[in-house]
């Protein structure tokens, strides 16, 4: 099968394979040895005190009312651990909620045979915001309004007349004491009488009629009391209607004084 | 150019008048004998017929409007239409034409137009002109010269060159008869239809309507100056009613001066266009009549009674009375007093109410709105001779009828009627007839007639 100097070959061949193989696992010398551990100084027989490794409030700034988290940690030998405020004797490590009511500081106090080792966390505690103000008044003017309107009625009148018939002088009565207190309330208004006219008449006479129906409120007002420079006087005419209908209570509506802000 | 020349001749030899004792003196009247006219509508050549609708309603609204002609309807003219006097023959026995069908001047004086007067023409546009050629014809047959009218006139190629055109023609006609066309006048009203009243003008057809006052209150009760170039009005548009007094051509504030008081109103012109009267409450009740300067300097009062007096005019032609409105025995009623305030004396009965005294330019007759014979409110417009007291009742109840003022011509009336609706201006001649609508946008009220 195979010749002899094949075999030859092989054999050579396994020899240096074998050899290989044998300058490969031959590695390099092993590194020293790591150096003994020192040796440790023998313990000296005097305790040490304990150590307070943690003392927190968290949060340590509250609002009157919240509460705060003390968390605490005590190592070495001890024979009390106790925390001030009334919170007492505690364990090595706790948590104790506290919800003081002003600002707080508390003191951890460790004690044992090497001494005593005190801790402190100050809890801080603000007053809640101030409630929202009230709604600010409403602008003057609109309550100027609205205090005209419903304090304060027209004074109706008869056609083709600026007296004050007694309706007129009921309601102007009232008007009057509405109006010192409108006007004591808003010291820088200035009340606008307007005299209206119904649709009949001629629109020139009516501007006539309607100063005269202003005029004449304003003056009842006056003798009542209600400071003459504060009230001022206009009159529309027939130009301002509240109602155009072609019947008498339409008309009675337009026959009137009203009142309003300058 | 033979053409060119007759225009020459015929433009030289046009308003022949007709002589007064023919017609009667100009007034008018209901029963009258008016001259019957007739106007075909006119053509135009090429471009211009675009506009010969505007100008054939212009030219018969205006002749129309003047009251002086009796207008013969267009259905009853013959079918034939002259555009130029030689297409009108004089009867002549040898014509061709058969008679009746336009061509005879007789087809047009005998029934059924049976006219007196005939206008005719026709218009071109020419290098840009408007060209309107038109004629009056007397075409009754004892009439020596026909043509009493024969005239070019020039406008714009549009419309309103066109309108133009009819009115300068219309005034031409309504002359014929010693009449005078209200065209190129002026009417100034108070009009709501831009949300606030303000003061407009238009012209006396209702066209051209252009806005005044432009101050977003209350503005009314114009009034214009003798020579129509101001017009006096009051507003609201510095708080209390007040007068101001402007200028209309530029439309200009000249500042008129209000006396410190809480109304001012119904301004009016003296005639002399130097002063104005008008309402005042200064120094004590709404209101006495006042007389100011123009720029409202140098004011005092002339009446001094205790109610309401407003709407002072003064008479146009004397100068030396005032009428107005006065509560003084009531309802309010027209009353007359001289310049310093002496002889009063009411005009109106004293019943129902009467407002808006206007003066006919004779200063013997005024206009007013009066509710006599109706519920209150319900006004009409009537005029009155003021010496002799006697009125006469121009409208019947068809709405309120207010406002009334008179033309410069003294032939036409303006005022504010509902009976349409709303607030209108309409024009009418002096007996009440041809009632015509001027406006139609809004409310609109308070006319005055100027020049």
């Amino acid at each position: 099968m195979f010749s002899k100097r094949k075999i030859t070959i092989i054999w050579m061949a396994v020899l240096l394979a074998l050899f290989a193989a044998g300058c490969k696992k031959k590695a390099g010398p092993p590194p020293p040895p790591p150096p003994p551990p020192a040796k440790p100084e023998p313990p000296k027989i005097t305790p040490a005190a304990p150590v307070v490794s943690q003392f927190s409030a968290e949060p340590s700034s509250i609002q009157r009312g919240q509460s705060s988290t003390l968390r605490w940690g005590v190592t070495g030998e001890t024979t009390r651990i106790s925390i001030s405020q009334g919170i007492g004797e505690v364990q090595r490590t706790g948590n104790q909620r506290v919800n003081p009511s002003e600002t707080t500081t508390y003191t951890l106090t460790a004690t044992g045979p090497g001494g005593t080792t005190t801790s402190s966390a100050t809890v801080d505690v603000t007053a809640p915001p101030p409630p929202p103000p009230p709604p600010p008044p409403p602008p003057p003017t609109i309550t100027l309004d609205k205090r005209l309107d419903s304090d304060v009625q027209d004074a109706f009148f008869d056609y083709d007349k600026s007296d004050i018939r007694s309706d007129a002088s009921a309601t102007l009565t009232r008007d009057a004491a509405a109006l010192k207190s409108i006007l004591a309330d808003f010291p820088n208004a200035t009340i606008v009488i307007e005299g209206h006219c119904d649709e009949r008449g001629s629109a020139e006479y009516n501007l006539g009629l309607g100063d005269r129906r202003s005029t004449a409120a304003k003056e009842f007002l006056q003798q009542l009391g209600v400071p003459a420079d504060r009230l001022k006087t206009i009159s529309y005419g027939k130009e301002r209607p509240q109602c155009t209908e072609q019947n008498e209570s339409c008309w009675q509506r337009n026959r009137r004084a009203h009142f309003a802000p300058q | 150019m033979k053409q060119l020349l007759w225009f020459t001749i015929a433009s030289l030899g046009v308003l022949l008048v007709l002589t007064a004792q023919e017609f009667g003196p100009i007034t008018v009247s209901k029963n009258a004998a008016r001259p019957k006219l007739g106007i075909p509508d006119f053509r135009g050549a090429a471009e211009a017929q675009n506009f010969m609708g505007a100008f054939n309603q212009t030219l018969w609204d205006d002749v129309k409007g003047s009251g002086l002609y009796d207008m013969v309807a267009k259905t009853s003219y013959p079918t034939f239409v002259p555009q130029q006097p030689s297409d009108l023959q004089t009867p002549a026995p040898s014509a061709r034409v058969a008679p009746g069908g336009g061509h005879l001047m007789n087809d047009w004086s005998s029934p059924p137009p049976q006219l007196d007067f005939l206008a005719f023409g026709y218009s071109a546009a020419q290098n840009g002109v408007f060209i309107l050629s038109g004629w009056l014809y007397d075409v009754r047959p004892n009439v020596s010269n026909h043509q009493v009218i024969g005239k070019r006139y020039l406008g714009t190629v549009d419309e309103a060159g066109a309108r133009k055109t009819a009115h300068e023609f219309a005034a031409d006609i309504i002359a014929a008869l010693g009449g005078k066309s209200t065209f190129g006048t002026h009417i100034y009203f108070a009009s709501s239809r831009t949300g606030h009243k303000e003061i407009w003008a238009m012209d006396p057809d209702g066209k051209n309507e252009r806005q005044i006052t432009h101050y977003n209150s209350i503005s009314d009760f114009p009034s214009v100056s003798p020579d129509g170039s101001k017009i006096a009005f009051t507003s609201w548009a510095k708080v209390t009613p007040g007068i101001f007094v402007f200028s209309v051509d530029p439309v200009r504030d000249l500042r008129y001066y209000n006396q410190n008081a809480s109304v001012n109103e119904t301004p009016s012109f003296t005639p002399d266009g130097k002063q104005i009267v008008y309402a005042s409450s200064a120094g004590g009740r709404c209101c006495r009549i006042f007389i100011a300067g123009l720029d409202g300097r140098g004011f005092r009062p002339i009446s001094s009674a205790s109610v309401i007096e407003v709407e002072p005019k003064v008479n146009p032609k004397t100068g030396s009375e005032i009428v107005f409105v006065s509560g003084r025995s009531g309802p309010q009623q027209i009353y007359k007093m001289n310049m310093d305030g002496a002889d009063v004396e009411r005009l109106t009965p004293g019943n129902g109410e009467a407002s808006n005294p206007s003066w006919h330019p004779d200063g013997q007759i005024i206009a007013f709105a009066w509710t006599q014979g109706f519920a209150t409110g319900n006004f009409n417009v009537f005029t009155m001779d003021v010496a002799s007291r006697q009125y006469v009742q121009l409208t019947h109840s068809e709405g309120r009828n207010e406002n009334p003022s008179w033309a410069p011509d003294g032939v036409h009336l303006v005022f504010m009627s509902t009976r349409s609706g709303r607030k209108q201006i309409w024009s009418m001649l002096a007996d009440g007839s041809q009632p015509q609508q001027l406006t139609t946008q809004g409310n609109n009220e308070s006319p005055v007639w100027g020049k």
